[in-house]
């Protein structure tokens, strides 16, 4: 019994030497407190107001009291810490944007959503009339209708592109590669005239919605192309090899293997592609411009949009426009944030770190 | 023996393949497919220069120098002028604005990301960041126009209160709403997701084994980003400042919505005029006659040339420290 106790007693205690020890993080607690007295003081002393005010006098004084630690700790050791509390403190003022974007959208958007909102159109309302009154209907499936069809465009060509790439790597897939890449830069206000100096001046000589459609289409294939490239990179070599093996053609290599494999990459590269154009306005200012009735017919009237709604109700100016241009955000933010999440969910497994 | 067989050299084996005529139609098909993509972009270039040529005609180089943008009277006792002048270098100084202000922001979220973040919160900002990269530009036009407008005018009155020694910080009538400096913050905030998914790209493929010699040798963790992980990555930075450049240039709602369109050349960053090419597209489009919807045409050419080199040199910068990994 004896043995045991003093065996145990040998037994070193748990250290885990490669952790930052425990203390350097009260030392942070106590610093930034400092600081935050510090930095109450300089706010009251000097005319700096309001949070943005007291958080830079904050970071200020962080600052001061953290190279102060040099005194203690060497000018190496508080050089390492300035860095950090720097890097971290950057982070912090990146995300007050993002805070207050979504707090704006929220807080002045839900004024104006009520049930009628997503049913009903502006056809017989102005965007000045009551907020129970008039809705975004046309507007939704106008986006709906035309990211469809771009994506009916799209998706195929992208994927085709990839499969150029990756399967058959023909002799320009180098430069196939380049120009999608490149392709991906191309602002989306040059697409919206590059679909109007083509399809509305010379064929259809009006603002429709399959003009719409067409320069959104412009804008998602680099990223379907891109996304699904990376995608079919990660199918292994030996399915490949195997279905040769058994004297496979490349078409049904490609078509029934490959692509099998790859599905769920394939649906993310569609989803970031439709993510990515459903809240374009600039091309649709172009060429589908902006309807007040709700429609399906994609050829022979202009057609609503989110985007464009937002942005015609935007410059009408009115506190009531102003609060349907909010909501109808609240609403596009939502799709375009739900679409990006399911393509992260779908494609967590096959994108791995990325 | 084995002497005779080293000696008699066997000529290698050639593999050839003959594709069946499934095959050969596959190939043909998904290679038309492809160069269509390609076509595209070349069939932007075309259609914009041959329904702008009439501009270029006319104008010819003074398109890209002269800042007049005037329509004419219909009388004809005023001549039509147009030159994107003021709008290129107004397009310009905006990028450049959010590239120096988002890059060291850029630089400090990537390192926060890889390096300094708390393990177990590290996806989360990650999936914050992407759904931040989505937000849609018109909704960063309405929140500038609303919430960081008034608030940019602010700071630019007490900047230049304090430095109006320095010439861009001067102004000659104090109106500070809707400045260059005030689109270029917006922008700052509109690409930092996209430069910052680049760096921090580049960042994590940082060689582990010299960070951890730093560490070894004593070295502090700003040591081992000094000396290992900043210098690693400087060509990603310049590719993904690059590509948050080429973003900037082409933004067009959000930029409509905070920035007032002046057509001279302006370096008064904090003056509520300025330019930007995409813009004075979306702002002229509504009102255009047949001749001006020709010099906008014009004018997204530039646009889109201009774009085109400034991504093309990132895709080369980005993809060429990739091969080099």
């Amino acid at each position: 019994m004896s043995d045991v106790t003093m065996i145990t007693n040998l037994i070193p205690e748990k250290r885990q030497p490669w952790k930052r020890p425990a203390q350097t993080f009260r030392q942070l607690v106590v610093l930034a407190l400092v600081a935050g007295v510090l930095a109450t003081i300089a706010v009251r002393v000097t005319g700096l107001a309001g949070f943005l005010g007291w958080y830079i006098a904050f970071v200020a004084a962080l600052l001061v009291t953290v190279g102060a630690t040099a005194v203690t700790t060497g000018a190496k050791l508080a050089f390492d810490r300035l860095a950090t509390v720097l890097v971290s403190v950057l982070f912090s003022l990146v995300a007050l944007p993002w805070i207050s974007l979504i707090y704006t959208v929220i807080s002045r958007g839900a004024k104006a959503v009520y049930l009628g909102f997503f049913t009903t159109d502006m056809f017989v309302n102005s965007s000045d009339d009551p907020l129970n009154q008039g809705g975004i209907s046309h507007a939704i499936v106008g986006t709906l209708l035309m990211v469809l069809v771009a994506s009916l465009i799209a998706v195929p060509l992208g994927i085709v592109a990839a499969i150029y790439i990756v399967e058959i790597k023909g002799r320009f897939a180098g430069m196939v590669r380049f120009f999608t890449q490149a392709m991906s830069g191309v602002p989306s206000i040059v697409a919206g005239l590059f679909i109007y100096s083509t399809v509305v001046m010379t064929l259809t000589h009006k603002f429709n919605g399959i003009a719409g459609a067409l320069s959104l289409s412009i804008l998602m294939l680099p990223t379907v192309a891109r996304t699904t490239e990376e995608v079919l990179k990660v199918v292994p070599r030996e399915l490949r090899d195997a279905s040769y093996a058994l004297g496979a053609s490349q078409f049904k290599t490609t078509f029934k293997i490959v692509l099998p494999t790859a599905r769920s990459g394939l649906i993310t590269a569609a989803v970031l592609g439709v993510a990515r154009v459903a809240g374009e306005t600039a091309p649709l200012l172009l060429t589908s411009q902006y309807f007040v009735k709700f429609t399906t017919d994609m050829f022979n009237n202009p057609m609503a949009s989110l985007p464009t709604y937002v942005f015609g109700n935007l410059l009408t100016g009115t506190d009531n426009s102003y609060a349907r241009a909010w909501a109808a955000s609240m609403v596009l933010i939502s799709i375009v944030v739900v679409l990006s999440v399911t393509a992260r969910l779908i494609g967590g497994r096959n994108s791995g770190k990325k | 023996m084995s002497n005779t067989v080293s000696d008699s050299k066997i000529d290698r084996r050639v593999i050839t393949v003959r594709s069946s005529g499934v095959d050969r139609v596959f190939r043909i098909l998904i290679s038309a497919g492809a160069l269509f993509s390609l076509f595209v972009l070349g069939l932007i270039a075309f259609f914009l220069l041959y329904q702008g040529f009439e501009i270029f005609k006319d104008f010819g180089l003074k398109f890209l120098t002269s800042s007049v943008w005037s329509a004419g009277s219909d009388d004809g006792s005023q001549v039509a002028s147009f030159g994107v002048g003021a709008m290129l270098f107004g397009s310009l100084v905006i990028a450049l604005i959010a590239l120096i202000v988002s890059l060291p922001f850029a630089i400090a979220v990537s390192l926060y990301l890889e390096f300094y973040s708390p393990r177990s919160i590290r996806r989360l900002l990650t999936s914050i960041l992407d759904m931040v990269a989505a937000i849609p530009s018109v909704i960063w036009g309405l929140w500038g126009y609303t919430i960081l407008n008034p608030m940019g005018a602010g700071w630019a009155k007490s900047l230049n209160s304090w430095l109006h020694w320095i010439p861009i910080f001067n102004v000659p009538t104090p109106i500070f709403e809707r400045s260059p400096f005030i689109a270029g913050l917006l922008l700052a905030m509109m690409i930092l997701p996209i430069t910052t998914s680049v760096t921090r790209e580049v960042y994590s493929h940082a060689p582990r084994d010299q960070i951890d010699a730093v560490y070894g040798l004593g070295g502090t963790r700003w040591g081992a980003m000094r000396t290992v992980v900043l210098p690693f990555g400087r060509s990603g930075l310049v590719g993904g400042a690059m590509l948050g450049l080429g973003r900037a240039l082409g933004e067009t709602v959000a930029v409509y919505l905070v920035l007032n369109l002046f057509f001279k050349v302006n370096f008064q960053i904090l003056l509520s005029a300025g330019g930007s090419v995409a813009s004075l597209i979306a702002t002229r489009f509504g009102e255009a006659g047949p001749y001006e919807l020709k010099a906008l045409i014009a004018a997204g050419l530039v646009l889109f040339v201009v774009t085109l080199i400034v991504n093309s040199i990132a895709t080369l910068i980005v993809n060429h420290g990739k091969s080099a990994r």
